[in-house]
């Protein structure tokens, strides 16, 4: 147990020690670790930033296509109902011209039938005339019985 | 055993003697004081080496080891100590990987070191600086000084004053004396606790291990090994004890009571 001067030998390596460490050593590495701590936490931010982000781009995309979906059957079933209205419309159209073409053959056989029939009836009236005439020569008076060929021709 | 011509007690007892130059109080164990610059020397000067290549990116293994040191310390301290000190956590820091490096010379086989010595002419050689009361008081006495040092700049030469007279007990005046008695009793046992501690320890281990080297030969690893590993947990041990009493010390200086 000798207590001497290396005490104050050991206390000034002691001092040195102290001063180096806290000029040199100490600074530069803490400065070191808290940016490392610093980027590996903004890393972290980042990355977790990032799965937030994922995760609202899915939920949204699900959603557009979800839409997508609603909005392709909406197009298929008004399609499909818009079909059936053009089917039924020129069902209906067909029908119609169909009639009308019917009607106006109609129209048309009914004319010729009441032409002929005009036709017919001033011929035969024309005939009956002529066989009257000859039947009874001179006698008959083409202006009195004009009268009564006419009635005969309308009764024919 | 490297003991030719040497009884037991004389072998100890040279183990256990310092290099001495000098008489009476101013001579120096040149030992302590050579060994333990040399070890500051290689210790601080790698950490040093590690910080000039300090990056903020991926740090190497040398960079990384003395972070994982670093960071263990700077955590002490910021558990323990709430002001704000330029000086308290490289101190503690200091305090930690010299008094480590200092410790371990201990587990070099005792009789290495001498030995080497003696080729080169030198006559006693005590490699390890922390079984040498002169070390250990050099900085127990240090960090006393720091205690006072930073009671006065804290607290101002009356607070620090007020605290002196008026605790632990209080204001009464009778109580004045006693308060002063175990304030005194309280600050000296500070530096003499944490020097003996750390004393002590190392010097009984180092004991226990001039005795191993007395066994035979191929005994010696039964009782070497065990020791040594159990001593690598004292050198640790010891060293992070009185950085941790250090800082608490610093704290209490800068807090009142």
């Amino acid at each position: 147990m000798n207590i001497n001067a290396t005490l104050l030998g050991q206390a000034i390596t002691f001092a040195i020690l102290i001063w180096f460490t806290m000029k040199f050593v100490w600074p530069p590495l803490l400065q070191a670790m808290e940016e490392r701590a610093k980027t590996i936490a903004d890393g972290l931010a980042a990355a977790e930033r990032g799965k937030h982000d994922l995760e609202l781009a899915a939920k949204r995309s699900a959603e557009i296509i979800h839409q997508a979906k609603e909005k392709a059957g909406e197009i298929i079933v008004s399609g499909e109902k818009r079909a059936s209205e053009i089917i039924e419309e020129a069902k209906a159209n067909a029908k119609a011209e169909g009639d009308r073409i019917l009607a106006g053959a109609k129209a048309e056989i009914d004319q010729e039938v009441f032409r002929a029939k005009e036709q017919l009836r001033t011929q035969v009236s024309a005939v009956a005339l002529a066989g009257a005439g000859k039947i009874l020569g001179r006698e008959i008076d083409a202006k009195a019985h004009n009268d009564l060929l006419d009635k005969l021709v309308a009764e024919i | 055993m490297s003991t030719e011509g040497l009884t037991t007690t004389e072998y100890i007892q040279h183990h256990l003697t310092n290099l001495h130059a000098g008489e009476g109080f101013w001579s120096l164990h040149l030992d302590t004081i050579f060994v333990s610059l040399v070890i500051g020397l290689i210790v601080f000067g790698t950490m040093w080496l590690a910080t000039r290549k300090a990056t903020a990116g991926v740090p190497g293994n040398l960079q990384n080891f003395i972070e994982m040191v670093v960071g263990m310390v700077d955590a002490q301290v910021k558990d323990t100590f709430h002001g704000k000190s330029e000086l308290i956590a490289p101190l503690a820091l200091t305090i930690f990987v010299w008094i480590f490096a200092m410790n371990a010379m201990d587990v070099i086989p005792v009789d290495l070191l001498p030995l080497v010595a003696s080729w080169m002419g030198i006559s006693h050689l005590k490699i390890v600086p922390s079984t040498d009361l002169n070390a250990t008081f050099a900085m127990s006495i240090s960090v006393f000084f720091l205690i006072y040092f930073y009671s006065f700049k804290v607290k101002g030469f009356v607070g620090f004053g007020k605290e002196i007279l008026f605790s632990p007990f209080g204001k009464f005046p009778l109580l004045i004396p006693v308060n002063i008695l175990f304030r005194i009793v309280e600050d000296i046992a500070k530096p003499i606790s944490l020097a003996l501690r750390l004393f002590g320890n190392m010097y009984a281990g180092e004991m226990v291990f001039i005795l191993i080297a007395l066994l035979p030969w191929y005994l010696q690893w039964m009782l070497g090994a065990p020791w040594a590993i159990f001593h690598l947990l004292i050198i640790t041990l010891q060293a992070f004890v009185f950085m941790m009493l250090t800082i608490v010390y610093l704290s209490m200086a800068h807090e009142s009571h």
